[in-house]
């Protein structure tokens, strides 16, 4: 198998003679180089000559190692040296190239001009994504151009066109940018099925992974290469060299630091100064209303004036483009964003990122740092800034992982189902197909390369007639039998249905904010602003004051899909918004946390509140030792507070509490309610579960016993909502429910509704039918994070500790301020809830 | 109990509405074969709403053991429906209709439902002692008038949360009944469709899980966008603040 090494040097222009650079680059393409006074890079030179050796790899490289060109580098020498076009004579695509995200791949395109224009290469760049007008894309499927910039859904919608064999016949290479973010997801199930098709079209394709630095590397290069069953089938392997360690700190805040909450309100002093003494800086954080928040504090401190901008995902795509032109001609100083920025483009001079809250996971942190100055050669700066005291310790664990370049492990995953029925439609729509033969290629994509033929089968049995055991619906099938057993399309307006539906990001309902007068009604609207949940706007009365695009707006109403809105001269927002974030904290960071905990050693780089915290919190209760569970109960306010510390994220804890109230309400203890969050659970009763314990009507190790995840388990299942959440967005994906007919669009609420009542049909009468073994699938690594609490259940077998204490401990005020927030709003309130969490913190912090 | 032009009503959880009086049990907007409809659009929905349906009815037909039966109108979800019918749930509904005095009020999705083939008998409208049976609710005044169409819906918010069930509603003159198919959706009291049928207020009678639950019409909530319990994605996935069950 071909190999590279890793290259250890820092610079090109130390290499030996041996492996110049001239020996695969074309003179025109090292002129280029030199001219710029650039060498290039080892790694570069690796990907080309594999490349031009039609063979796939991966190209793993830190950000500002010229990963994208190195990608390029083969074609663009291919594509050059191929002679002019006989009149008459169409070109075929050469190389298709997918990113993530529709702006990587227009931000991609733009890089790649440079080193065309400057060598006068014959060579058409294009993109194409949801943007790109109707009669260019049309356009684009007569007349290719030589390279194709484009999204996973598009190249699923290109194959499913009944042209796609002739469209793809002259293929040679498809590089997949940022493929770490990509493949561990279903989108990264359905552009597997997409490349497995393409080798198909194209056998003689070659593949190149471009890949920020991941734990395991196996499992992309298998991702890029036909599986044949075995281990060995692995894409060649080129490792870039590895830039300087980042710079990161963590903020020593001399304010005082919050107990919980995600808004790093106390901070924004220190991060204002930060962005001052810099000149360029990245804000990163973790919610699109952080983002507003944090925004907005800004500029109220902003005496100076100083360019800051905001750029989120709910932003109108023509606010988002102005600020990103605005930063690539570096006129801004600072720019607050969400996770739209985290991948690989390129922005301009970033000289230091700062990321404000928990950052979640290691690897996403390195992302985010790999922002900071795209020179190689100089260390990434970072500042950390933590918006309540876990947080801290999360943070610290992350800042010893990026110093040591730690990645998170990912989960492992198979290829998800409703995503292969997604598939299957998508190769029906453009040619009839033999069952046998697509289900060779669809093994030979490694998320599938275990799947059951059986599984296959019932996948496609699905697609023809919805695959249910009372099999009704023959004669109204999608696909059909022909005589020679090939499977096709029943009509061919189900592929005009498909086309609609493609792609597997389900959106929460969104609707767009609309400016208005002040009690302006429907219809005389101004300018969009962007876009918002629905289930934010849903909460919200007429006359509610909320954060949007870095104004303070104010509720006027609904209409159709608009929400309508107008300025107003209050700058405090009634409704706060707090979500803490959709990303669990990794698995890595959790250990890291929990390991830092326990041993008081590791205080001392801590900052002197949080040490003290940890202090008191040994001295009034015991902090657990990594892989203990600490249970505390206490008395307050005439129930019994029951709060753990798993620290395995918020949606495990989710579970956990639902499941530990059934079961406490089955013992007696009147559970009346919980509270989750990222750090530990809290549970009240009416009863004093640690005296029923000692009074023996239970022990801890049956209340937290593994058999929870079966009876308990499937009982709350049956009506909870999140698996209906979850079972839609299945049925969105493999087709079952449509996202848009032509003519009437179909609003969020209304798919949801219905699918809501499949749900119940189905869960009674086909519990194992396919849509269902997805949904399960989703769950468990979704929203209710099954796997992971199986492994804390496991973790802690036997190994619970319980504490009885007579009030609130220092570790439990955090999780017990979170009771009520969401309830929260208005002046009155706030100051109420105030006060009672001084209370909180007094009485845990007493000594005595 | 609720009482309408003098006949007293027991509105049952299931959305069945029963007539003591007149030992009748009336169901609305049944849907059967909603499923085999979309199936028949090339929507494969699962194809166990007519069963779920029927298996809901035969229960709360055990309950009340009513001498006539009738089916308020949209009692198949295209005129087609009928002949769609899996043998199994054709038995089952002609057993139904065999064993009880059955009427089939049209309605505007089937029409007239043709009773030499499942029994019972097809009418437009019905009277039952002062009360008149009806699909679609007649703008007011209509009084004694029992009707469906519409699907009402009611939504509650308590602590926080928002509570959306299928209802009756009723102003003491008439009453709209709720939809008692499977597959079928609601649509929120306080929508205007409703304004032309009830003048003045109204009230409400929620299904819980055992009982039905009387709400005055000032104490729902419109629907706005979502249903904050129903409908929930990663993004809008609440804090974890939840009251126990009790």
């Amino acid at each position: 198998m071909w190999f590279v090494t890793p290259v250890m040097t820092a610079s090109a222009k130390n290499l030996p003679p041996e492996i110049a650079p001239a020996t695969v680059l074309p003179a025109q393409f090292a002129a280029w180089f030199a001219a710029r006074g650039w060498s290039p890079r080892p790694h570069q030179v690796a990907l080309a000559e594999a490349g031009l050796a039609g063979k796939s790899a991966l190209l793993i490289a830190p950000t500002g190692g010229g990963k994208t060109l190195a990608g390029f580098l083969p074609s663009l020498i291919e594509i050059s040296a191929r002679g002019v076009p006989k009149p008459g004579q169409v070109r075929k695509l050469h190389t298709l190239y997918i990113s993530p995200l529709k702006a990587l791949a227009v931000d991609v395109a733009r890089n790649l001009e440079a080193p065309i224009n400057d060598m006068g290469l014959d060579v058409r760049v294009e993109t194409r994504t949801g943007d790109t007008p109707q009669n260019r894309r049309q356009r684009q499927r007569r007349d290719p151009p030589d390279i194709l910039m484009t999204t996973p859904e598009q190249l699923a919608l290109l194959l499913s066109y009944e042209d796609s064999d002739r469209f793809f016949s002259g293929l040679k290479a498809v590089v997949l940018d940022e493929l770490h973010a990509l493949a561990p997801s279903k989108r990264g199930d359905l552009l597997a099925l997409g490349l497995a098709q393409l080798r198909r079209l194209a056998p003689e394709l070659r593949m190149t992974g471009l890949s920020a630095t991941v734990e395991n590397p196996d499992r992309l290069r298998r991702y890029l290469v036909l599986q044949d069953g075995t281990d060995e089938a692995l894409a060649g392997l080129v490792v870039g060299e590895g830039g300087v360690v980042p710079d990161v700190s963590i903020l020593d805040s001399q304010e005082r630091i919050p107990w919980s909450g995600h808004s790093a309100r106390h901070a924004m002093q220190e991060v204002y100064e930060a962005i001052g003494a810099n000149k360029m800086v990245l804000v990163f954080v973790n919610t699109r209303s952080q983002a507003e928040f944090v925004f907005q504090a800004l500029w109220h401190l902003n005496e100076d004036t100083l360019p800051i901008a905001l750029h989120h995902g709910s932003l109108a795509t023509e606010k988002r483009r102005k600020v990103e032109a605005a930063m690539a001609r570096g006129e801004l100083r600072a720019v607050v964003c969400t996770s739209t920025l985290d991948l690989g483009i390129d922005w301009g001079d970033v000289d230091l990122v700062i990321n404000i809250g928990a950052p979640k996971g290691a690897s996403r942190l390195l992302q985010r740092i790999g922002r900071a100055n795209h020179r190689l050669d100089d260390p990434s700066r970072a500042l950390l800034v933590p918006s309540n005291r876990f947080e801290v310790l999360e943070c610290e664990a992350a800042r010893e992982a990026a110093m040591t370049a730690t990645q998170d492990g990912d989960i492992e995953r198979d290829g998800a189902l409703d995503v292969l029925a997604q598939h299957i439609l998508c190769i029906a729509c453009a040619a009839p197909f033999n069952a046998g033969d697509l289900y060779r290629d669809v093994i030979s994509a490694s998320p599938y390369s275990t799947l059951s033929r059986e599984n296959f089968d019932k996948a496609v049995r699905f697609v023809a007639t919805g695959g249910y055991a009372l099999n009704s619906y023959d004669r109204f099938a999608r696909l059909r039998q022909t005589p020679e057993g090939l499977w096709r399309l029943a009509h061919p307006s189900i592929a005009q249905r498909f086309r609609m539906n493609v792609g597997t990001i389900v959106e929460a309902p969104m609707l767009k904010i609309r400016m208005v007068r002040s009690g302006g009604r429907k219809g005389r609207g101004g300018r969009v602003l962007g876009e918002i949940e629905e289930y934010f706007i849903e909460q919200l009365a007429p006359g509610d004051t909320f954060l949007f695009a870095g104004h303070v707006l104010r509720f006027e109403g609904i209409h159709e899909q608009e929400a309508l809105a107008s300025k107003t001269q209050d700058d405090t927002p009634a409704i706060p918004a707090y979500y803490g974030g959709k990303f669990p904290l990794s698995t890595y960071l959790a250990d890291r946390v929990r390991e830092m905990l326990s041993d008081p050693k590791n205080w001392t780089q801590l900052p002197a509140q949080v040490s003290e915290w940890l202090k008191i919190q040994q001295w009034r209760s015991v902090l657990p030792k990594p892989g203990e569970l600490l249970v505390e109960i206490f008395p307050r306010a005439d129930k019994f507070y029951m709060v753990m510390y798993p620290f395995e994220g918020r949606l495990a804890h989710q579970t956990l509490g639902m499941l530990l109230t059934r079961r406490l309400e089955r013992m007696g203890a009147r559970p009346m309610g919980f509270v989750a969050s990222e750090y530990a659970l809290a549970v009240w009763c009416l009863h004093d579960p640690g005296l029923m314990a000692e009074q023996g009507h239970f022990t801890f190790g049956d209340l937290f016993d593994e058999d929870m995840l079966g009876d308990d388990l499937e009982a709350w299942l049956a009506e909870s909502f999140l698996l209906k959440r979850t079972f839609r967005n299945c049925a969105v994906i493999a087709g079952l429910i449509e996202r848009r007919f032509p003519g009437h669009e179909k609003s969020g609420r209304q798919v949801t509704f219905s699918s809501d009542l499949i749900y119940d049909v189905l869960l009674e009468h086909e519990p194992d039918h396919l849509l269902m073994q997805a949904t399960w699938a989703d769950a468990s690594t979704g929203l209710l994070d099954l796997k992971r609490l199986a492994t804390l259940l496991a973790r802690v077998k036997n190994r619970i500790v319980v504490k009885r204490l007579d009030r609130v401990s220092p570790l439990a005020v955090p999780v017990m301020l979170e009771i009520g927030r969401e309830t929260v709003a208005g002046e009155a309130n706030e100051s109420l809830l105030a006060e009672a969490s001084e209370q909180l913190i007094d009485e845990a912090m007493r000594l005595i | 109990m609720i009482s309408i032009c003098g006949e007293r009503l027991v509105a049952d959880q299931s959305g069945a509405l029963h007539v003591p009086a007149h030992d009748t049990l009336i169901v609305s907007d049944l849907h059967l074969e909603k499923g085999s409809s979309y199936a028949r659009r090339g929507v494969a929905l699962p194809p166990y709403d007519t069963r779920a349906t029927l298996k809901l009815l035969a229960r709360v037909v055990r309950k009340y053991q009513p001498a006539r039966i009738v089916s308020l109108g949209d009692s198949f979800h295209d005129p087609e429906g009928p002949e769609r019918l899996s043998t199994v749930d054709r038995d089952t509904l002609k057993v139904l209709t065999g064993a009880h005095d059955w009427l089939w009020i049209a309605g505007n999705h089937e029409g007239l439902v043709d009773g030499n083939v499942l029994g019972g008998a097809a009418i437009e409208e019905a009277e039952l002692g002062s009360l008149i049976l009806r699909h679609e609710p007649r703008p007011a005044p209509a009084t004694g008038e029992i009707s469906g169409h519409l699907h009402p819906c009611g939504v509650v918010r308590q602590r926080g949360r928002r509570l959306r069930r299928r209802c009756f509603v009723s102003d003491g003159t008439r009453m709209v009944m709720p939809a008692f198919g499977a597959y079928t959706g609601g649509l929120n009291v306080l929508d205007q469709a409703f304004r032309p049928i009830f003048d003045a207020g109204f009230n409400t009678w929620l299904m819980g899980d055992n009982q039905v639950y009387p709400m005055p019409s000032s104490r729902l909530s419109p629907d706005e966008r979502d249903q904050r319990t129903g409908a929930n994605s990663a993004a809008k996935f609440p804090q974890g603040s939840r009251q126990a069950h009790r």
